[in-house]
């Protein structure tokens, strides 16, 4: 189809200008003030410097980062050892089933992060839902304090993010020629073995971008930790809060979102290389 | 028809290049009035590139296209009094039958009552009325095929032009298909410029046809000059199948190994030069007693029999030449003769028959 | 190609269903107790409106739903109009750009935390005035590109030589967008729609950091965060019920109208 160059820029420009001036020079703008510093009375001042990377990688920030990793990760591992059984149930499913049992799965994903999180408030505080069915099961003891710790944060970012992981699973199975199981069956493999030689292998850019995207969503999540981790939880989204909000020190701010998105890149390509690598070999 | 029709498109020295690739290489054409004209050729010929410049979808990088005499290049495709049916038909799906029938008609404002009528009319011709208020996604594929054709039609092109109008149908339907395009042109007195990459749907349906390669025109007739004398080699192999001996020509014919194979030597071919002597198998026989003297004969043996229904091919080897050649013979005479492989047989044919082309 | 239902199966089916009883007896808990007359889970003292009476009559919250419904429909106007151009103009264009796919793909992966640091930053520097308008600005951002993806799939089963045929049989490019076009990515445009107005209803951090100060443009999130954070007050969970109900039947009609809304 021939398509003039008028025609395509009334279609891309309007939107590609927005994305520019409210996406691409406010980051922009972001990285420049990452080099500059904080001024006596907050504000900025314009002196070119890297000491806020430096003051990054000071074991005090180290820490943060190290930690929201380890929650993160951990949240990602825990995800994907829910969601893949999950995605895999589905994948088996009668075909007619398959698209209401997905969307089912799915549509919590898509609906309001606060309330969802909220909702674990309500179960896990000391008056909460599980301590009075404790209660009711004859426990006699203090009320549990299940919030505001660790645990609380992974369990609210699993909750939050499996349906993701579900969807990239089934998408990753569903690629596949459904004659493949057939096809390892009829060469003489059990079920299970037909599992473990042939699909999940063919899964892994699947279980690589849920992984992923639950670790990136994770490490850089302000909500689930200000709220199930009370404060006393810090990660890097809530640093960077605090950096513009609390500390008016806008320019380390600054510098901390791009050591985060810098961390988050290298990671999606490292994905996307593997997914690439996966089709290659699928194919051919 | 006697008397030479008139001129209605004319395409002169025409090409046309998409970056580094050259689609169409200077091709020249004249499309006659009323005239069924298939464009033919392997996929990537540039058949449908050709097709499309006519439509205005495309430029020419040179050469232009005139209708009626006049240059057309500066007419954007919506003022162009030719019309298109697309290959995937294109139905508009959120439209009735009707909705998409009238579409173009709407386009020229006409009153309504026009509209309605001519509508009507065509859903008639076509077979269509029937469906008339059904979405395209409710309709057979023939149907749809129809709905295409209609919504071309009822515009009142100077020249339609068709693009692979029958390759998304069945065999069956393909073939009926073919004679009811045939009979539609009659009847709307349209001139017709169908793109086809199957030789035996031009063969059937065209008055004239042109057959391209690489961008290239390389034959231009009738089905019958461009079946039984086709220009080269790759004319007489695209269409139809073609038995070929390499040599070189003499007097009265071309000398294979130590064989001279009778035939009538074009005079661009001087003597002595590299050539092909051609023949058609269903012109080739089985000889059976004396023949006459302007006959060429081979000996052979059978290699392999398929067996067709209607007909059966014998592929049978020679000494003077690599590939086996085929043969076809009527169920009659398969009959009588009851081949089996391995068996030895002469093959006579007219010299009348031979083709004789450079190689 | 169903299993037959061997120990495996069992255990896989058993597995799915407790994973949807975790997803959703939270946001169920909710909803049940909204409906909790003493309001709190501590007892259940019977079924009432009680406190969607109260929510009804709080005039913070209805300053907050009003806002929160003009970000949203503009947002979504706005972003649905730019995303579907974007969208029609990629895919016509069929030559791959891998930077303009990347440019496309940031708004949904950048945190939200950055991107709302990021247009404080931008909109301070400008002296840009914050407000109501400044949300509807920041929500196009990433809502154009969830319109796009959406309408692009869409767009991938979409035969574009109707839009020739339509300029075949004379219509002018208007009148072939008008006719042609638009009607045949319809479903999906619409659909794309439904999704940036459920994002743009629930989104709270950019929000949060562009409204400005002042409770004149403060959304229905905004409130939710200050309730959770601040004291839990009955009320909140008949809000959180309502605004589950309108993101759960948004989705829903979404679904409906184009297969891959949510599932790609």
């Amino acid at each position: 189809m021939q398509t003039s160059r008028l025609q395509t820029a009334v279609l891309i420009g309007p939107g590609l200008g927005w994305l520019a001036l409210l996406m691409v020079v406010p980051c922009g703008l972001v990285f420049v003030l990452s080099f500059f510093e904080r001024g006596v009375y907050g504000g900025i001042d314009y002196v070119f410097n890297f000491g806020n990377f430096a003051r990054a990688i000071d074991p005090l920030y180290l820490n943060i980062f190290f930690k929201s990793a380890r929650i993160a990760g951990l949240a990602a591992l825990i995800a994907l050892l829910i969601a893949y059984p999950a995605a895999y149930a589905i994948s088996r499913a009668p075909r007619r089933h398959q698209t209401p049992l997905l969307f089912l799965a799915i549509l919590p994903f898509w609906s309001n992060y606060l309330i969802r999180t909220y909702a674990w408030i309500v179960l896990l505080n000391r008056e909460g839902f599980l301590n009075q069915g404790f209660e009711l099961l004859g426990y006699q003891g203090e009320p549990i304090n299940m919030l505001y710790n660790d645990g609380a944060v992974v369990l609210g970012l699993v909750y939050n993010y499996v349906p993701f992981v579900i969807l990239a699973i089934y998408s990753s199975i569903t690629r596949l020629d459904p004659e493949i199981w057939e096809a390892s069956q009829d060469l003489g493999a059990t079920r299970f073995r037909t599992f473990y030689r042939v699909i999940l292998p063919q899964t892994v850019p699947g279980i690589a971008a849920g992984l992923v995207f639950v670790f990136v969503l994770s490490i850089g999540n302000f909500i689930t930790p200000d709220l199930l981790g009370g404060g006393r939880v810090q990660m890097v989204g809530n640093l960077i809060y605090d950096q513009f909000l609390t500390a008016r020190d806008w320019p380390f701010g600054a510098a901390l979102s791009f050591v985060l998105i810098g961390i988050m890149m290298v990671l999606l390509f490292l994905q996307a290389v593997l997914a690439n690598r996966a089709q290659g070999g699928g194919r051919g | 028809m006697t008397r030479e029709a008139a001129t209605v498109l004319e395409i002169r020295n025409v090409s046309k290049s998409f970056e580094a690739v050259q689609a169409v290489r200077d091709v020249s054409l004249s499309i006659r009035e009323n005239e069924f004209f298939a464009l033919l050729g392997p996929s990537g010929c540039g058949k449908t590139t050709l097709l499309r410049m006519l439509a205005g979808f495309e430029k020419p990088s040179r050469g232009e296209i005139l209708l009626d005499g006049k240059d057309i290049s500066p007419i954007p495709p919506n003022r162009r009094p030719l019309n298109l049916m697309f290959q995937s038909y294109a139905l508009f799906s959120h439209m009735t039958v009707r909705g998409n029938i009238s579409y173009g008609l709407e386009m020229e404002n006409l009153p309504k009552g026009e509209i309605q009528a001519r509508v009507n009319d065509i859903l008639e011709t076509t077979r269509l009325t029937e469906a008339a208020n059904r979405r395209p996604a409710q309709l057979s594929g023939g149907q749809r095929q129809r709905v295409a054709l209609a919504r071309a039609l009822i515009k009142r092109p100077r020249v339609l032009l068709l693009d692979e109008p029958l390759a998304a149908l069945d065999k069956k339907l393909r073939e009926s298909m073919q004679l009811e395009l045939k009979r539609l042109q009659n009847e709307v007195g349209v001139t017709f410029v169908v793109v086809t990459h199957d030789q035996e749907e031009a063969l059937v349906m065209a008055d004239r046809m042109a057959v391209l390669k690489d961008g290239v025109l390389m034959q231009v007739g009738s089905p019958h000059q461009v079946y039984e004398h086709p220009n080269n080699k790759f004319v007489a192999q695209f269409i139809g199948v073609m038995n070929f001996f390499d040599g070189e020509t003499v007097d009265g014919g071309v000398k294979v190994k130590d064989e001279v194979l009778l035939g009538a030597v074009p005079p661009e071919l001087g003597r002595g030069q590299a050539a092909a002597i051609a023949v058609r198998p269903e012109r080739l026989e089985i000889a059976n007693g004396a023949m006459p003297a302007d006959h060429n004969r081979l000996s052979g043996q059978v290699v392999e029999i398929a067996y067709h229904g209607l007909d059966v091919t014998l592929s049978v080897r020679t000494p003077i030449s690599e590939q086996a050649i085929l043969v076809r013979v009527s169920a009659n005479a398969s009959d009588r003769f009851k081949f089996a492989a391995g068996q030895n047989l002469d093959i006579v044919w007219s010299a009348t028959h031979s083709r004789i082309m450079a190689s | 190609m169903a299993d037959a239902p061997g120990a495996g199966g069992l255990f896989l089916r058993a597995h799915l269903y407790l994973v949807y009883v975790f997803l959703y007896v939270p946001i169920g808990v909710l909803i049940v107790l909204s409906f909790n007359e003493a309001g709190l889970p501590t007892a259940w003292t019977g079924a009432s409106l009680k406190w969607y009476g109260a929510l009804a009559a709080n005039e913070t919250i209805q300053r907050a739903a009003l806002n929160t419904a003009i970000v949203a429909i503009s947002s979504t106007i706005i972003a649905t109009t730019l995303g579907t151009l974007l969208a029609l103009g990629v895919e016509m264009r069929q030559k791959p750009n891998a930077a303009l796919d990347a440019l496309l793909f940031a708004p949904m992966i950048i945190p939200d935390i950055v991107l709302a640091i990021a247009l404080l930053a931008f909109f301070s520097l400008i002296k840009f005035s914050l407000g109501l308008h400044s949300i509807v600005m920041s929500h196009v951002v990433f809502n154009i590109a969830f319109v796009f993806a959406v309408v692009r799939t869409r767009l991938r089963h979409f035969d574009f030589s109707v839009i020739e045929a339509s300029v075949d049989l004379g219509a002018g490019a208007f009148t072939t967008f008008r006719r042609v076009t638009l009607p045949a990515i319809f479903p999906g445009v619409l659909a794309g729609a439904l999704l940036a107005l459920t994002l743009s209803v629930d989104e709270f951090i950019i929000a949060f950091f562009v409204a400005g100060a002042g409770p004149s443009s403060q959304t229905l999130p905004m409130q939710i965060y200050s309730m959770i954070r601040f004291g839990v007050t009955p009320e909140i969970n008949a809000l959180a019920t309502i605004v589950i109900l309108f993101s759960f039947t948004a989705l829903f009609l979404s679904q409906r109208l184009n297969r891959e809304v949510l599932t790609s």
